[in-house]
This record gives C-alpha cells, structure tokens and sequence, in this order.
C-alpha cells in the first residue's frame, strides 16, 4: 500500500465517525416504524386480507376500553369531528389569505403555535372534556415552545385521538401556509426587517447546532411509547375496523401517515430557514424514487442506437453518368463503433457501418507533401479486385501535410460536456472525463479551454483557462455529475458564444461536443440544429464531436453536427480510443489543413462500362456541387489521410453485371486519351479562404498492378478493410468472398503496425465470423 | 442464513418487531455510512432519515437475494448518490445564504486539519471512488466484498483503490501542501 492510501486510511481511523444523536435516532425509527405501518396496510388492500400486525404490547386497559371508546367515536361523534377538521381548515385558510393581504413578516414559531392552539382549540368540541382538552392545549403550547413535558402520553386515549385526527389533517393543511411562508421569505429578502433577518439567523444556526431531537414540535408524537399510538395493535387495529366500513372520512391508514408527514412537513419549514439543503423531501416522495433506483440503477438502454438509413451506391454505367462528386470524410466513428459491438460479440447493425469511415480509422503511409503551400498529395493505384475478377479496383489516397509540433497554432477549445442521466455509465462520464484529461497532455500551454456542461440545463463550468492551469481544469472536470435530461442544443449555443468570446483569429477555434447524441430539451429537429451550426460555421468556429456510449447512441444527429459544423466525429468507446483520437491523432482532429474538400471523378467511356464507389454515401454531392464553394464538404486535418475506392468494370471485361444496350451507338473513339481511366479533380480552400483550389491528375495504365499482391501493401490493406466493410453490411458485391479471405489479405498487408491497429482489425473480423447478429437481452 | 436475513425477511413479510429490531441494528450502520460520504452530521442525519422511511417500502424488494448486510449498503450507497447529484442545485440555495454559511465555516475551521484533509480528499475523488475508497478504508471490508456491494468486479474495486492513490498524488501535489 501507497503513503496516500494508508494517509486515508489514518484519517478515515482519526475521525471516528460522531455516534448518532439518541433522540433523533429514535424520532427516525418511529417514523420509519409508522411508515411501516402504512406500507403494510396498503399492501394488505388488495388481498382482502389486511396485514396483520404483531403485537408487541397490550394492556388490558387498551383491551377494554380503547377499542370501545373508538367504536363510540366512529358511531357517534364522528359528525363532529369531521365538523371540526373542517373548521380548522376554513380558520387556516382565512388566517392565510390575511397574512399574504397584510404581507405580516412571519414569525414561524408564533404562526405554528397558534394553529396548533386553533386546532386544538376546535377539535375537542364534540363533547370531549373540556378540561382535559385545556390540559392538552397548554401541553402542546408549552412543549411548543421548548418546555420539555413527558406527560403527553399519560392523556387518556379518547382525548388523545381527539386533536390527533384533528392534527392529521391540520397536518395536512400546514402545506398551504408553508409555501406562503417560502414565497414571504423569497419576496422579503433585503427588504425584511432586520429583527426578521436576526430571527431566521438565529432559528437557522439553532436549528444546525441543536439536533432536531430536541426540537420541541418533533419530540411530541415520538415517546418510548411510540408504537403504543401508532403501530400497536389497537390503533392498528381500530384504523382497520375502520376500513371495513363505508367511512366517509379521510381513508384509514393515511392517518397516520398524515401524523407522520407532520412532522416532516414541520421539518421541511424549519430546514428551509436552515438553508444548506433543499427542502426535504416528506416520506412519500422520498419513498417512490428511491425504490425505483433500487429497481432500475442497472439499466441500460439497449437497441436504441441511431443511425440514418442509407443505401449502398449502386453500380452506374459510364455512358449514362459518367461523373462521380463526393465529399471526403475524415470520420472515423463508424468503425470505433463498429469495434464496441463486435467486442461485445454482436454484429453491428447494417446503417452503423460506413465504409469510408471503417477505411479511414488507419493511418496510412502514403508520401506526404512536402510543405503547407500545397496541403496534401494524391496517390492512385489500381489492382485487381479480389472478390470479383471480372472488375478492377481503383484507389484513390490522399495524404494531409503534417505541421512539425512547434508550428501548431495557438488552439482556443471550448469542451461542450453532456452531464445528463443518460451519461450515466461506465463507458460515458467517466470514460469522457479521462480523454479529455489525455488531451491536456497534448496541447500547449498557452492554449485556452473553457467547459460548458449541459442537462437539464447548461452552464459555463470553467471560463477559457490556460492549459498551464492543468489541476483548475481537471478539477473541473472531476466535478462533474451525470444528472437530469439533455437540453443539447442551448448547450451548444453557450458553447459557442465562448468560443466566440475568446476568438483568436490566427488560431485554431473549435467546440468539441461530447455526448451519447441524446438531446430531448430544447431544439431537437435536426434540420433546425443543422441550420444553426451551419449558421455559426461561418464564425470561423469549427466543431468536433465525440461520440460515447451505447445501447442509447444517437448517430444520425453526430454526423449531422460534424458534417455541417465543419468538425470531424469520432466515437469513443475506451480509453485507447480516446488516445488515438486526442493524442496520437491530436494534430489532425484539432488543426484543419484545408477545408471544403471534395472530389470529382470523370470516368472515360472507351476504357470503363461502369464504375462504383465503394462507401461515402452520406457524402455524395451533385455534380454541379463541386464547382460550387457555396456547398459545404469534408475538411481535413493535419497529417489526415483520406481513402476512397472505386470498383471498376474495364469496357474490356466479359462478365459484366450491366450489359451493353443493344440499340444505342458504340461510344466514339478518342484516340488520344485510350490510355486514360478517369480523371481525378480534387478541390480544396485553405482555412481561412474562401475561394477553392483545384488539383488534378490523370489516372493511366502506369498506376496499374498486375495482381494484387503486387500492389502497393497500403492498397491492399485498404482493400481488405473495404471488403470487410462490405460483408457487415450484407456482401451484396462481394460474391463468395469470406471473412478468412479478408483476414489473408489483411495478414499479408499489415505491414509494421506500430500501434496494432491493424491487427486489433484482423481480430475483429475473426469476432464477426461468431458474433450474432442481435444482442441478447440484458436482463 | 444470519439473523440480519431473517428479520429482513420475516420484516419484509410484515413482521413490525423484526422491523424495528432490524432498524436499531442497522440504524448505526446507516448513520455512519453516510457520515462518511457528507463528513457532517447533519447531512448523515437527513440521509439516515429518508433511508429509514424509505426502508419499509425497499424490504418488499429485499427477498434474501443477498446478504443484508450487503443489501443495506447497496440502499444507503443509491441514497447517497442521489444526495449528492442533487447537490449542485443545492450549492445556488448555499450562496443565497451566505451568512449563515460563514458560520458553518467557522465551526469547521475548528476541526483538526487532518480531518479537513480528509473530506477535502474525498470530496475531489468522483462518486465511484469515493464509494470505493469509503467501503474499504472506513469501512474494512475486504475488496471482494466491496465489490458485492457495489455490483462490480473485484479487479474493478483494485484499480479504483490504485486510481484513488494516483488522484491523491495529484492532489498533494497540484494543492501545494496546502491540505499537508
């Protein structure tokens, strides 16, 4: 064991825990044992039944005369103490209405005694001794006000249950003045009088130093012979008989609850001038949602995951279309997705793989441009297909330029942190709260980072701090609790008005949004968030996301974000994960290169029928698109590398999956251009620009390889996470092609593998060859 | 089977003397819990309270599925969570009392510095740490029963005891001393 640990350990063994105060521990356990009471009756409501209760003690006193007395109380003056009850609530109610009228300052302990003398004064009416009723109210008024007496227990039975009913539904009552006296308190502020002020000081600090045993108006109904009023069997007994008939009065077994909730509803008023807690909750309340935690604290939402339908892109024919747009995509959350499930031993669903995303996850070794003047290179390779040897493969590389770690630019972060309930998990919160710690250690010091929070509602947690303050941040990180429900976009909001407030226009700005994507407060239509992140867009103000969780994982609306916010998404689901992300790949998440990438294709008709693009369908755009910088595309960060794979039919090959039309012209022969495939056109703007660049290369018959295993080892292995790709999501060009070929092809091409990416890939698909193909049932 | 299983069982079947044996049993036990997740008494009392009145209804779900001396600090654990999620809201109800907090304040200062250490400690250690760190070093239980407790893999509890040693490390050193 470490010095901390045993230094804890000390601590804990020095401050001996204070013994529980006796007297409260007593109140509690009486009022625990009248809850008892309660819970039993109601449970016996519906057996027919009633829950019999144990009893303890019994004196042939209670025997003889209790239980009569009750019957001659039922029978007879019931009338009047229904007449009584209700008087006191006609009394409390015109007592109330003239406080709020004459905005009296309140003086809790004069109002509740004089409600309790009303009570008492009107409840023994129906023909109860009066003197005895007198010794009742000087009792009460005098423990009222502090006096201990003891003697309450020896008033006889009849005129005890008296003032109790009487009580029990005063008790009732005292709700309505108590959020008076909460509004008078809350209106009265400064403007109080300052003997107002002195008295709350004072009930306040007395209320924290005195336990509440000794609080006169909690002592009373808790005696040693506590039971004896509430849980013994005549009591228990005469409220069950009571049952039986068709009582017109407040239900049986509520009253004692009610005498019950009295004494929290008194606690509630006294703890509200106590000021450190909200006020209590009275046992019902607390009650209900404690056993439901106890019910649902290990559930986890399954199966709710989204994500936006998509359809594969089909195979087109160069004569009709000859021309391919899309937008690239640095994205890599599909495939950490993918890895979750599969580890998990269950196929991932077929709209949660993206191939484009799968492909890029690995960093490839493509030749990188040699300064920032031109962001990237391109590199085309072609090979043939190795799951259909009638077409060839046509793959297209893009390599970022990677800034030299000195040159990266001052980076002002806002971290937009989702705390709410459904963050609630092991692989949510907690995993969040360490990634962002491990990207601390991947900035510079005099980066800025601000943290917003959002739940049920959201709020700056730490204004912009440098990075050299690392414990301010991480102790504000470690503050933070999962709770309530997601108001997401009002988040967002504040999270760029941050980053707005500390703008630094030669930097790099950007929210990053972690999050399970499960926004129910405020705006959650899509289109309307998509309009407001494209609106701040064009702030300068980029947007990353970090996907966490599972079972509850909101796809759709991440992508959504990161694709109109100019951001990337990533998913994490462990901590090697966060690290890739936030450390090993920090350059290219935090520092954009170029932006509004995309990429058009034009396929030349005398070489190729038809071509198809293997994944980037949520990235298609027009054709008209790519000459459009108006339209929004992929951007692409420092050191990025991007992969897209086109599956091509040679014009040449005989088994072709569209045949040729019979009555249309045969293409017309350029004889120029017969060496050429397709030629490639990439556009890009610089950061800060706003007008685009275009790159172009020709792609000839000397990028071609003979057979696959003559093409260069990163082809391959892109081919092969292609492949992989494509049978998760049903193999519907892939022929016989089998997840062992896959694993062959991957072997063969994993080359150095520094940070066993490449091999984590080739266990996962070995997971895919077993996992199932819908997760079991928890519980 | 205890004692302990069988008066929470005959308690849950409706038995009021098991019941309340049950509870001044456990009562210490509660309390003491809780004492050590808020490091104030009036808090541990408030909590104490509403778990004792929420016990009848929980015992229903009880049903000998586990120790009950397990049980209980499963409850008491889900008590204090919520107590704590709760508290952020109530730190707005603290500043709008601020008098009244300076002399709670006061009163604190008072206390021996190790123990201001302590609370501060823990108070920096997120909930599943503290729960751990409360189960094992206040209240000895070995880390396979902590475990039980908290419905996780013993390794788990391990590594969160190695996790708060790290944590601690921090803290000494990003305070200063100033907890020294």
């Amino acid at each position: 064991m470490s010095d901390e640990l045993d230094r804890l350990k000390q601590a804990f063994d020095d401050d001996a825990p204070p013994t529980p105060d006796e007297a409260t521990r007593k109140i509690v356990i009486a009022a625990a044992m009248r809850a008892f009471v309660e819970e039993n009756l109601n449970s016996g409501k519906g057996s027919g039944e009633p829950a019999r209760l144990k009893n303890t003690k019994q004196s042939v006193f209670t025997l003889i005369f209790w239980r009569r007395a009750m019957k001659l109380i039922n029978q007879h003056l019931k009338p009047y103490l229904l007449g009584g009850a209700s008087l006191t609530l006609l009394a409390i109610a015109v007592l109330s209405t003239q406080y709020l009228q004459n905005k009296i300052p309140f003086d809790t302990d004069k109002w509740l005694s004089e409600t309790v003398e009303e009570r008492v004064a009107e409840a023994p009416k129906p023909g109860v001794d009066a003197r005895k009723a007198e010794e009742y109210r000087i009792e009460r008024s005098l423990s009222h006000q502090g006096v201990e007496t003891q003697s309450t227990e020896l008033a006889p039975p009849i005129e005890r249950s008296a003032p109790r009913k009487a009580e029990s539904v005063g008790g009732r009552i005292i709700r309505e003045p108590k959020r008076l006296l909460e509004y008078k308190i809350a209106a009265s502020g400064e403007a109080a009088p300052e003997q107002h002020r002195a008295d709350l000081a004072g009930q306040s600090s007395r209320n924290t130093k005195i336990p509440r045993a000794q609080n006169p108006y909690d002592r009373e109904p808790v005696s040693e012979l506590m039971i004896d009023s509430f849980a013994d069997s005549d009591a228990g007994g005469a409220i069950i008989e009571r049952s039986a008939q068709p009582a017109p009065s407040a239900p049986p077994g509520t009253a004692a609850a009610i005498a019950g909730k009295k004494d929290v509803a008194r606690a509630t008023i006294t703890r509200n001038f106590e000021l450190n807690r909200l006020p209590s909750k009275a046992m019902g309340r607390s009650a209900a949602p404690m056993s439901d935690q106890a019910i649902s604290q290990t559930y986890q939402d399954q199966g709710r995951d989204k994500f936006s339908d998509m359809k594969a892109n089909a195979t087109k024919l160069v004569a009709e279309d000859p021309v391919s747009t899309f937008s690239i995509d640095v994205d890599t959350a599909s495939y950490a997705f993918i890895r979750a499930s599969l580890n998990n031993n269950v196929l991932p669903q077929r709209d949660a793989v993206r191939i484009e995303e799968m492909i890029n996850y690995f960093p490839y070794d493509y030749a990188a441009p040699n300064d920032k003047s031109e962001p990237f290179r391109t590199q085309v390779s072609l090979l043939p297909t190795p799951w259909n040897s009638a077409t060839k493969l046509m793959h297209i590389g893009i390599q970022g330029y990677e800034l030299p770690a000195a040159a990266t630019p001052h980076a002002n972060l806002v971290f937009l942190i989702d705390s709410s309930g459904s963050m609630n998990a092991a692989n949510k919160l907690p995993l969040l709260r360490n990634s962002f710690k491990l990207l601390l250690s991947s900035l510079h010091t005099d980066d800025t980072i601000a943290i917003v929070t959002y739940a049920g509602s959201a709020g700056t947690v730490l204004e912009p701090t440098p990075v050299g303050e690392k414990s301010k941040i991480i102790a504000a990180l470690d503050r933070l609790q999962s709770g309530g429900s997601t108001a997401g976009a009002e988040g967002i909001r504040q999270a760029y008005q941050l980053a707005e407030q500390s703008f630094d226009k030669t930097g790099v700005n950007r929210v990053i949004l972690a999050t399970d994507g499960d926004f129910n407060v405020g705006i959650t239509d899509q289109q309307e968030l998509k309009s407001f992140i494209e609106h701040k867009r064009e702030s300068g103000i980029f947007l990353s996301v970090l996907g966490f969780g599972m079972g509850n994982y909101n796809d759709e609306l991440m992508q959504t974000l990161a694709q109109n916010g100019n951001g990337n998404a990533a998913y994490i689901d462990s901590l090697s994960e966060a690290r890739k992300v936030l450390v090993e790949e920090a350059g290219s998440t935090l520092f954009t290169i170029a932006k509004d990438v995309k990429i058009q294709v034009e396929f030349n008709p005398q070489t190729i029928s038809a071509y198809r693009l293997i994944g980037y369908e949520t990235r298609t755009l027009n054709r008209e698109d790519f000459n459009n910088d108006k339209i929004d595309a992929g951007d692409i960060g420092a050191g990025h590398s991007v992969t897209a794979i086109y599956e091509i039919t040679p014009l040449s090959s005989t088994n072709k999956l569209i045949d040729e039309l019979r009555y249309q012209a045969a293409p017309q022969k350029n004889i120029n251009k017969t060496g050429e495939y397709a030629f490639l056109k990439l556009r890009y703007k610089l950061p800060n620009s706003d007008t685009s660049t275009v790159i172009t290369t020709p792609v000839t018959s000397a990028f071609e390889s003979g057979d696959a295993a003559s093409a260069p080892r990163e082809t391959q292995f892109a081919t092969a996470v292609a492949a992989f790709g494509q049978l998760l999501r049903g193999g519907r060009y892939t022929g016989s092609y089998t997840y062992d070929d896959v694993i062959n092809l991957a072997q063969n091409s994993k080359g150095q593998d520094p940070f066993g990416y490449r091999t984590e890939f080739i266990n996962l698909v070995r997971l895919a060859k077993s996992a199932a193909g819908l997760p079991p049932l928890q519980r | 089977m205890t004692s302990d299983d069988e008066l929470a069982m005959r308690a849950a079947a409706g038995d009021a003397e098991a019941f309340q044996l049950l509870l001044e049993g456990h009562y210490d036990r509660i309390f003491r819990l809780a004492y050590r997740f808020f490091g104030n008494h009036a808090d541990a009392e408030d909590l104490t309270q509403d778990v004792c009145l929420a016990l009848p209804k929980k015992l229903k779900s009880f049903a000998a599925r586990a120790q009950f001396s397990t049980w209980i600090y499963q409850v008491v654990l889900n008590a204090c969570r919520d107590q704590v999620r709760s508290q952020s809201s109530r730190r707005t109800l603290d500043e709008a009392y601020g008098e009244v907090n300076e002399l709670n304040k006061a009163a604190e200062r008072e206390t021996q510095a190790q123990v201001k250490w302590l609370y501060s400690a823990l108070d920096s250690l997120n909930l599943q740490l503290r729960e751990t760190a409360i189960l094992v070093l206040a209240e000895d239980l070995t880390h396979a029963q902590a475990a039980e407790v908290l419905d996780i893999k013993e390794k788990t509890v391990s590594w969160r005891m190695h996790e708060i040693r790290k944590q601690l490390k921090v803290l000494a050193e990003s305070s200063n001393g100033e907890f020294a």
